[in-house]
C-alpha cells in the first residue's frame, strides 16, 4: 500500500534534553523521521525541548515546537497545529510515555489524533512486565524467572524464593532507570524502593539473575502488512548483568553458529508478532547461557532506540527513516533500499566489516558516584569503529575514546585478574594489560565471564605489538602492515615502539603502508553503493569514487560526553551542509554513532573513523582536502590544529598560531594587558611549588586546577587556605596549578560572535543566571540579556570584538566575562563555536554556521550582510540537565567542574515564563502550591528574605531551620520552622523523603552547612524533589513561581515564528591584530 | 609463518593470501556467498560442487566445526577463500575450523582481499578461478584457463547419494537426489512423509515402482541443462503425481515443463534474498544458492510465476497447477539462514494427503 493520503499533519515528539540513557540517538533518528515525513509531503509539527539538536532546526520540520514535553505543553500544540497523526517512536522512552499519557487521558481522542507506528495495546504488552512474559510464554519462549512486585514486602518475599542475586527492573524507564542488581536484603530493600519510586507505574520486575550470559539483541523492522526483517544482530561482549548501553558491543554476532543465530531470529520475530508491534523498528534483548543453550528473552523496545541507531550505522540501513515511512503505510517492499537504490529494503543487510561499540564514561566527573557497571545505565556517549576484522575496529574504537583519565593500574596479574572480576568503565582496558601481563584467553575469560572468543582476539591483539617493540626505524613495511591489520592504531605501535603516533604515522605513508577505504553498502558488495559511506581498512584496493569538487573537510567531535555534546554536532552538520552548498565536497570524519552528522546522507562523504591524529591525516592524505575545519567539533578537533597544520594540511578559518594565543594563558594574558582590559589576577604554582603562597598573591578566593587535565576536570573554588591545602591533598595534581582569583557573586556573561579578521559581530550576548564559578554547561542562561543595559552591552561586545581581532580570529569566537560593580572582566576566551551555538541560533533565528563556514572560506563579514543581533519579542532560556538522579551518592552542587549531560530551551514572552518552561523542559517542574524549604548561607540571606517573601505572596509555604526562620520572621514572613538532620527526626530529610516539600532551595559553599546540605541534597535527589542550589538560580524560581499567572506568556512558541527586529548592523572594524575603532582602551 | 596461498581468477586478477587449510591446489568456478553464518553448512552442500567458495563474511571460524553442521558426508567446495579464518573449537562444534577443512583436505586460503574479489566478481560475472599454495600465479592462471568451465556439465550424478529411505509414515515421497542438503531430507521427513531417496539419473519408471505419493526434485551442483536424465524422467512423471522441486529441482522442473534456464551474472548466494510471493505480496526473506535461473518469457499456458526476486525480478517459484507441480528457487529447508520458508515442507506434504 502507498502512503496515506488521509493524513496531512503529522505530529513529532521528540526526545527532550540529552540524559545518560536518552542521548543524541534520538536527534538521529529523530531528524530522519521529519525528514522522511516531509519528502513523503507531510506537514510536520515537532515538539523537543532540546535546542542543540539537528531536529529542532526550524528547517527539519515545518513547525518547530522547542517546548517541554509535558502533557500541558503537547496538547496546546495539538490544538494550536490541529495534527491528524502522532508518531511517537521516535523520541525514545520519553515520547513513548508521553504519547501513553495523552492516550490514556483522551487527549489524542478529543484532537482526533491518531497514534501511528504503534499503538496503545502494543506499547503495554511490551513495557508491562507481566504482560510482555505473557507474550513471550504465549510463543513458547521463555523469559527469566520472575515476579513483578508493587511494595516492599512483596519484593523480599521474591527475592527469597528466586535467590539472590536478583535483578530489578522498573517498569516504563528509560536507560533502566532505577533498576540493579541486588545481591542481599539491604541492597534490594534500597535499590527496591528507588525502583518503585521510578517507575511510573510502581511496578518493579524482581528476576531470576542470568548474570554472566551471553546477551544479544536484535534489531527488527517490520511493516503493516506483517514482513519483517532483521537489520541487524549485536553482541554484547560484556554479559548479562551490564547494561547494553554500557557493553562493549559488536555487530554482527560474532560466536553464534547458524543454528543459534536462526534460533534468535525466530523468537524475535515470534516476540514482534506476539506483542504486535504495528510498524517500524523494535528490538528485542536476549540472554544465552552458551554451555546449556538456554535462552530467554530478556525484553523488547517498540520503537526506534539506541541499539537499533547503533544498528543503523553499523549497517547502513536507515531504521528510523524507513520506520517513518513504514508508519504512514508503505510496506518494506515498496521502499528502496537507500544505500543501492536498486534493492528493496525488505532485505537484511549482510556485513564484510565487523562494527565494534565501545562506551565513553565521566565517572571522574562525579566523586562519590558507584562506578560498577549495572543494569542501571551510566555511559554518557559512545564510539563506533568499523574494520575487516574484530581487532581492527575494536583497536579504532579504543583509540577513539579520547580518554581524560588513566585506567587502573594494576599492581600485578593477580590484581588485574581480581580487578576484571567486576565490570568497569576500564575493565576491558585491564584485561589488555593482563593478557599482557601474561594472562592466557582462558583465565580472561573466566575472571571476567566474558566469551573466551572475544578474550582470545584481546590476547592476539596483545600478540600483535611484539614485532614492532623495537625502534620504529627498523620497523618494515610489511611490519607495519602487519600490525595494523592486526588491530593495532599509530599510537598502538608509538607505545610498542617508544616512539609518537605522529612518528609512527609519518614512517608508516613514507613506506606507503596508507589504509585503504571501503564502503558501507549493506550487502556485503552484492550490489554497487551509491551512498559515500566509508570506513577504513588495510586491503588492496580503495573503492572511494573521484570527485571534481575541492573537498573540505569537517573533524566531529567524537564521542559524546560531558562537556562536549551534540551542539558540536549540530554545528558540524550545518558545516557540511553549507560546504556542499557552496559547491565543494563535504567530508565528514567522526567516530559517534549518537549523531546526525554520521549520518551518510548528510555529508557528500562520510568517514566512520576516529577523530584521530592518525586517521584525520590519512583521510586528508587520500582527500587531499582545499581545507580542514577544526573549530565545530569543539576540543577534540581544536586540539590536532597544529599538527595538522604542520602536516601541511590548510587550516580553514582561525589559524593554529592564534588558537595558541587564544589557549595559552600567558600569551592571552598578555593579549588583554595589551588591550587594556581586566582580567581577575591569576598565576601558575609550577610542579610542586608552594600553591599557598601564589594563591594568596592572587587573593582569596581563587579557583584552581591542574594546567594538564580538561575540560574543566578537577576544578575547585578555595576559599581559603585549608581549602587549597585540601584540594591539592585530594587531587594531587602532577602539573603545573592554575589559580585565579575567583570573583565571588558576579555576573558572568558570555558572548558569541563571528570574526573575519578584520571585523567582528556579535551573534549574542548571554546572562548566565548563575553566579560566576558555575561552570557555563551547568548554568541557566538567557537571551536577550535582561540584567545588563546597553551600555554594559556595548561594552561586551566592543571587548569581543577586540580580543577576537587581537587573536587573528576567522570564524566563531567565544568570551566569557565576568561583571561584578560594573566592572568587567575577561576569563576566558575560545576561538571556536562554544556549546551555546545551537541555542543562539535558535533563539534569533540566524544560521549562525553557514556564516562562520563562509568567513572561514574567506569571505568577509560585510559579504554576509549580517543583522544586527536580534532581539526578539521572545525570550529564550537554556537550562542545564544534570545526571545526578543517576548517581545517588553524589551532592548535586553546581560547581566550576561541568557535569551537565544536556540542556534544554523555554521560550516565552517573559524571563519568567521562559524560565518556567526550561525548568519544565528539563523535567523539574516548578511548584505552584505546597511547601518550600529554604536554607542558604548567611551571605544569601537577605536575598533569600526577600524571594521568600516573593514565595508567600504566590501562595507558597515557606519551612527553614532554626538560622533561617529566625530571618524570615524578623521581617515578618512566617516560615514553618523544621529540624536540621542533626537535630533530629523529624528532620527536614524526613519531610522530603515524605513528599512534604514541593521544592528545595538550598545555597552552600564554604564548611558548615556542608554535611547537613549535602544530606538534603541527596534526599531531594532521591525523591526527586526539585533542589536548587544557588541563590541566583533560586531567586529566578521565585519570580517564576509568581509569574506563573501569567499563563499567555507561556502560550507555545513555534521558532518559524520567531520575528526579527531588523536595527543597524553592528559591525566593528579594526586592524588585523590590532586595536578596534570603535573601541576606546580604558586605562 | 604460514605458508603462502595464492588466488586466480581466468581474467588474471591475482590475490594473495595465507594458506589455512590442506596444501595442494583446487580449480573450480569461483562464487562469492553473502551469508555471514553457516559456513560448515556451506562447505557441505553438495551444490558448491565444481565451485571455490569464497565468504564474503569478515571473520570466519569464530565457533567450531563438528558433525551437527554437515549438510551431507563431504566437504564439496573445491576450496575456500576467506578475509580471515579462526581455528576455535568449543561453541558450535568441537573441531577448530582450519583443522576441519585440512581434515577435509579442502584448500582454503585467508588474508585475502575478499572484498576485491567479491566486487569484481560482482562486475564481471562469474569465471573460473583457482587456488594454490605450492604454484606460482602465473602456472596456475594457465591451469585456471585450462580448466572445464560449469556450463554444459551434469554434476548431479558425482553429487548424488545412494539410494536409501528415510521416516516411517504419512505419504510416500520419491526424492530425485541430485546432490540433496541433509536438511532439505529432514524437512520433509519432519513434515510427516515417508522419503524413498534416489539418486540422480534414476527414471520415471524406478520412481514409479516405488508408488510416490508425491516426487521431489532436490538441490544440485552444475549446469541444470545438462541433467537431462532428471528432466527427461520430471517430464515423464508430471500430471501424473504432484511434484515439488528446490533449487536445481526448480530448474529442472522448468525445463521438464518447457522453459529453459540462463546463467545469472554472478549468481544468487546469501541468506538475505527478498522474494515476494505473487499471490498474497508477502516478502519472505530466503536462503539462495544458484548460478542459473529458470527464465520465463514466454510463459506457456498454464505455468504461473509464484515467486519473485526483489534483487532481480529473477523467477523464485513456478507453478503448474493443473499439474500438481510446482517449486522454489530459493532454500526453505535454510540451513545456513533463515527459517521464513520452512512452511513450504508441510505446504508440500500436506498437499499429497489431501490428494
Amino acid at each position: 500500500m502507498p502512503r496515506r493520503d488521509d493524513l496531512h499533519t503529522i505530529l513529532v515528539l521528540g526526545s527532550g534534553p540529552i540524559v545518560i540513557g536518552q542521548g543524541g540517538e534520538f536527534d538521529y533518528s529523530g531528524t530522519q523521521g521529519c525528514t522522511a515525513l516531509r519528502d513523503e509531503g507531510y506537514r510536520v509539527v515537532l515538539v523537543n525541548s532540546n535546542p542543540a539538536t539537528i531536529m529542532t532546526d526550524p528547517a527539519t520540520a515545518d513547525r518547530t515546537y522547542v517546548e517541554p514535553l509535558d502533557m500541558t505543553a503537547v496538547e496546546r500544540v495539538i490544538a494550536i497545529e490541529r495534527p491528524d497523526a502522532l508518531l511517537p517512536t521516535l523520541g525514545g522512552q520519553t515520547a513513548l510515555n508521553l504519547a501513553m499519557d495523552l492516550h490514556h487521558h483522551g487527549i489524542l481522542d478529543r484532537y482526533g489524533v491518531e497514534l501511528i507506528g504503534a499503538d496503545a495495546g502494543a506499547i503495554h504488552r511490551a513495557e508491562d512486565r507481566q504482560a510482555f512474559r505473557d507474550c513471550v510464554e504465549g510463543v513458547g519462549l521463555a523469559v527469566p524467572a520472575s515476579r513483578v512486585v508493587t511494595d516492599l514486602a512483596d519484593g523480599l518475599d521474591a527475592a527469597t524464593e528466586l535467590g539472590f542475586p536478583v535483578i530489578l527492573r522498573p517498569g516504563f524507564t528509560l536507560g533502566g532507570e532505577g533498576g540493579g542488581v541486588a545481591h542481599d536484603d539491604a541492597q534490594l530493600r534500597d535499590m527496591l524502593q528507588r525502583g518503585l519510586d521510578a517507575s511510573p507505574i510502581g511496578q518493579v520486575l524482581v528476576e531470576r539473575s542470568v548474570l554472566g550470559w551471553g546477551e544479544f539483541e536484535l534489531e527488527v523492522v517490520c511493516d503493516h502488512a506483517g514482513n519483517a526483517v532483521i537489520v541487524c544482530s549485536i553482541e554484547n561482549i560484556d554479559p548479562m548483568g551490564v547494561h547494553t548501553g554500557d557493553s562493549i558491543t559488536v555487530a554482527p554476532a560474532m560466536t553464534l553458529s547458524d543454528p543459534e543465530l536462526q534460533a534468535l531470529r525466530d523468537a524475535a520475530l515470534a516476540v514482534v508478532r506476539a506483542v504486535g508491534v504495528a510498524t517500524g523498528g523494535a528490538n528485542v534483548q536476549f540472554a544465552l547461557n552458551r554451555e546449556t543453550g538456554e535462552m530467554v528473552v530478556i525484553e523488547m523496545n517498540p520503537r526506534v532506540s539506541r541499539s537499533s541507531a547503533l544498528a543503523s550505522k553499523a549497517t547502513g540501513f536507515p531504521i528510523a527513516k524507513i520506520a517513518a515511512r513504514l508508519a504512514v503505510g508503505y510496506t518494506l517492499d515498496e521502499l528502496p533500499n537507500d544505500i543501492t537504490r536498486v534493492t528493496p529494503a525488505s532485505f537484511e543487510p549482510t556485513l564484510d566489516y565487523v562494527a565494534v561499540k565501545i562506551p565513553r564514561f565521566a565517572f571522574e566527573k562525579l566523586p562519590g558516584a558507584d562506578t560498577e557497571l549495572t543494569t542501571h545505565m551510566k555511559s554518557v556517549g559512545e564510539v563506533l569503529a568499523l574494520g575487516r576484522t574484530f581487532a581492527e575496529a575494536f583497536g579504532k574504537a579504543m583509540s577513539g575514546r579520547e580518554l581524560d583519565v588513566c585506567a587502573y593500574a594494576p599492581t600485578d596479574l593477580a590484581d588485574a585478574l581480581t580487578h576484571i572480576e567486576t565490570a568497569t568503565w576500564d575493565r576491558i582496558d585491564v584485561m589488555l594489560w593482563a593478557a599482557g601481563a601474561g594472562a592466557t584467553a582462558e583465565a580472561l575469560a573466566t575472571h571476567s565471564q566474558v566469551d573466551v572468543w572475544f578474550c582470545r582476539q584481546l590476547v592476539d591483539l596483545v600478540d600483535a605489538g611484539f614485532p614492532v617493540r623495537r625502534p620504529l626505524g627498523q620497523i618494515d613495511a610489511e611490519t607495519l602492515r602487519a600490525a595494523r591489520r592486526a588491530g593495532l592504531t599509530d599510537r598502538d605501535i608509538a607505545r610498542e615502539s617508544a616512539s609518537s603516533e605522529l612518528a609512527v604515522g609519518r614512517r608508516r605513508r613514507e613506506l606507503g603502508v596508507t589504509p585503504t577505504y571501503h564502503a558501507v553498502d549493506t550487502c556485503a558488495a552484492e550490489f554497487a553503493a551509491l551512498t559515500p559511506y566509508y570506513y577504513s581498512a588495510f586491503e588492496t584496493v580503495s573503492e572511494v569514487p573521484t570527485d571534481d569538487r575541492d573537498a573540505i573537510v569537517v573533524l566531529g567531535s567524537g564521542p559524546n560526553r560531558i562537556g562536549q555534546g551534540i551542539e558540536f554536532d549540530y554545528c558540524c552538520v550545518h558545516a557540511v551542509r553549507s560546504v556542499s552548498e557552496l559547491g565543494f565536497a563535504a567530508v565528514m570524519i567522526n567516530c559517534n554513532p549518537e549523531t546526525v552528522s554520521t549520518d551518510h546522507g548528510v555529508s557528500d562523504r562520510l568517514y566512520m573513523e576516529p577523530v584521530t591524529l592518525d586517521a584525520v591525516l590519512d583521510i586528508c592524505a587520500r582527500e587531499r582536502p582545499r581545507g580542514v575545519i577544526t573549530q565545530l567539533g569543539g576540543q577534540t578537533p581544536l586540539r590536532l590544529a597544529a599538527t595538522l597544520a604542520d602536516e601541511g594540511i590548510p587550516i580553514l578559518g582561525t589559524s593554529p598560531e592564534a588558537i595558541d594565543r587564544a589557549e595559552d594563558r600567558g600569551r592571552f594574558g598578555a593579549i588583554l594587558a595589551r588591550l587594556g582590559l581586566e582580567a581577575p589576577p591569576w598565576a601558575t604554582a609550577p610542579p610542586g611549588g608552594d600553591s599557598l603562597a601564589v594563591a594568596r598573591e592572587v587573593g582569596y578566593p581563587v579557583i584552581v586546577r591542574p594546567s594538564y587535565v580538561l575540560g574543566g576536570r578537577a576544578m575547585a573554588i578555595c576559599d581559603t587556605p585549608d581549602d587549597l591545602r585540601a584540594y591539592i591533598e585530594r587531587e594531587r595534581p602532577r602539573g603545573e596549578l592554575l589559580i585565579d582569583h575567583f570573583l565571588d557573586g558576579a555576573l558572568e556573561v558570555d558572548v558569541d560572535a563571528l570574526s573575519d579578521g578584520t571585523a567582528c559581530w556579535t551573534a549574542a550576548v548571554m546572562e548566565h543566571v548563575e553566579a560566576a564559578g558555575i561552570h557555563s554547561g551547568d548554568s541557566a542562561c538567557v537571551l536577550p540579556a535582561q540584567s545588563s543595559g546597553p551600555a554594559l552591552v556595548a561594552e561586551l561586545e566592543e571587548q569581543t570584538a577586540a580580543i577576537a581581532l587581537a587573536l587573528g580570529v576567522v570564524g566563531f569566537v567565544n568570551v566569557q566575562f565576568a561583571v561584578r560593580n560594573g566592572k568587567v572582566f575577561v576569563i576566558e576566551a575560545n576561538p571556536r563555536a562554544s556549546r551555546t551555538v545551537p541555542f543562539v541560533a535558535k533563539a534569533t533565528g540566524m544560521p549562525l554556521v553557514r556564516h562562520a563556514v563562509r568567513l572561514m572560506l574567506g569571505e568577509r563579514l560585510e559579504d554576509l550582510e549580517l543583522p544586527a543581533p536580534t532581539p526578539t519579542r521572545h525570550i529564550a532560556v537554556k537550562e542545564a540537565v544534570l545526571p545526578f538522579g543517576r548517581f545517588l551518592g553524589t551532592d548535586p552542587l553546581l560547581g566550576p567542574e561541568m557535569r551537565a549531560t544536556g540542556e534544554v530551551m523555554g521560550i516565552a514572552g517573559s524571563f519568567p515564563a521562559a524560565f518556567a518552561k526550561a525548568q519544565r523542559g528539563a523535567g523539574a517542574p516548578l511548584p505552584s502550591q505546597g511547601a518550600v524549604f529554604v536554607s542558604t548561607r548567611d551571605d544569601d540571606k537577605p536575598r533569600a528574605v526577600a524571594l521568600a517573601q516573593t514565595l508567600v505572596r504566590a501562595g507558597m509555604r515557606i519551612c527553614a531551620t532554626d538560622g533561617t526562620a529566625a530571618a524570615l520572621a524578623s521581617v515578618g514572613v512566617a516560615a514553618e520552622r523544621v529540624n536540621k538532620v542533626s537535630e533530629g527526626s523529624p528532620h527536614v530529610a524526613d519531610l522530603i523523603a515524605a513528599g512534604q516539600i514541593a521544592l528545595v532551595l538550598n545555597t552552600p559553599r564554604g564548611g558548615g552547612a556542608r554535611s547537613d546540605g549535602a544530606e538534603i541534597r541527596r534526599t531531594a535527589l532521591r525523591a526527586g524533589v526539585p533542589c536548587i542550589t544557588t541563590i541566583e538560580a533560586a531567586e529566578a524560581a521565585a519570580r517564576a513561581i509568581a509569574g506563573a499567572a501569567g499563563q499567555a506568556a507561556s502560550e507555545p512558541v513555534a521558532l518559524q515564528d520567531l520575528g526579527r527586529v531588523e536595527t543597524q548592523p553592528r559591525l566593528r572594524v579594526g586592524a588585523p591584530g590590532g586595536s578596534v575603532t570603535q573601541h576606546s582602551v580604558s586605562g | 609463518m604460514s605458508a603462502r596461498a595464492v588466488v586466480v581468477l581466468e581474467d588474471g586478477l591475482v590475490l594473495d593470501g595465507r594458506s589455512v587449510g590442506a596444501p595442494g591446489t583446487r580449480l573450480g568456478e569461483m562464487v562469492f556467498t553473502t551469508g555471514m553464518t553457516g559456513y560448515q553448512e556451506a562447505v557441505t552442500d553438495p551444490s558448491y560442487h565444481g565451485q571455490i567458495l569464497c565468504f564474503a563474511a569478515p571473520m570466519i571460524g569464530n565457533y567450531g566445526a563438528g558433525p551437527a553442521h554437515d549438510e551431507s558426508d563431504a566437504a564439496w567446495a573445491q576450496a575456500v577463500i576467506m578475509s580471515r579464518a579462526g581455528n576455535h573449537p568449543g561453541t558450535g562444534g568441537p573441531t577448530g575450523w582450519c583443522d576441519w577443512l585440512i581434515a577435509h583436505d579442502r584448500v582454503a586460503a585467508d588474508d585475502v582481499d575478499t572484498r576485491r574479489l567479491v566486487r569484481h566478481l560482482r562486475d564481471r560475472g562469474a569465471m573460473r578461478g583457482g587456488v594454490s599454495t605450492e604454484l606460482s600465479a602465473d602456472e596456475l592462471l594457465a591451469r585456471v584457463r585450462d580448466h572445464a568451465p560449469l556450463d554444459g556439465r551434469d554434476l548431479t550424478v558425482e553429487a548424488a547419494g545412494t539410494a536409501r529411505a528415510m521416516g516411517t509414515d504419512g505419504p510416500r515421497v520419491v526424492a530425485l537426489d541430485c546432490g540433496m542438503k541433509r536438511s532439505i531430507a529432514n524437512g520433509l521427513v519432519r513434515a510427516g512423509c515417508r522419503l524413498a531417496i534416489l539418486p540422480s539419473g534414476a527414471t520415471a519408471d524406478q520412481v514409479r515402482a516405488l508408488d510416490p505419493d508425491g516426487v521431489f526434485i532436490s538441490n544440485g551442483p552444475g549446469d541444470p541443462a545438462a541433467v537431462t536424465p532428471v528432466i527427461d524422467a520430471v517430464r515423464d512423471l508430471l500430471g501424473e503425481v504432484p511434484i515439488f522441486g528446490i533449487c536445481m529441482g526448480h530448474q529442472l522442473l522448468g525445463h521438464a515443463l518447457g522453459l529453459h534456464t540462463e546463467r545469472l551474472p554472478f549468481g544468487h548466494r546469501g541468506a538475505n534474498h527478498p522474494v515476494r510471493r505473487v499471490d498474497d505480496g508477502r516478502v519472505e526473506v530466503t536462503v539462495q544458492n544458484h548460478g542459473y535461473a529458470v527464465v520465463a518469457d514466454p510463459l506457456p499456458d498454464g505455468i504461473q510465476i509464484t515467486r519473485v526476486s526483489l534483487f532481480d525480478q529473477s523467477v523464485e517459484g513456478l507453478a503448474a497447477p493443473a499439474l500438481r507441480a510446482s517449486s522454489v528457487q530459493y532454500h526453505p529447508e535454510a540451513s545456513p539462514g533463515p527459517h521464513d520458508a520452512r512452511y513450504l515442507f508441510s505446504e508440500f506434504v500436506d498437499s499429497l494427503g489431501r490428494a
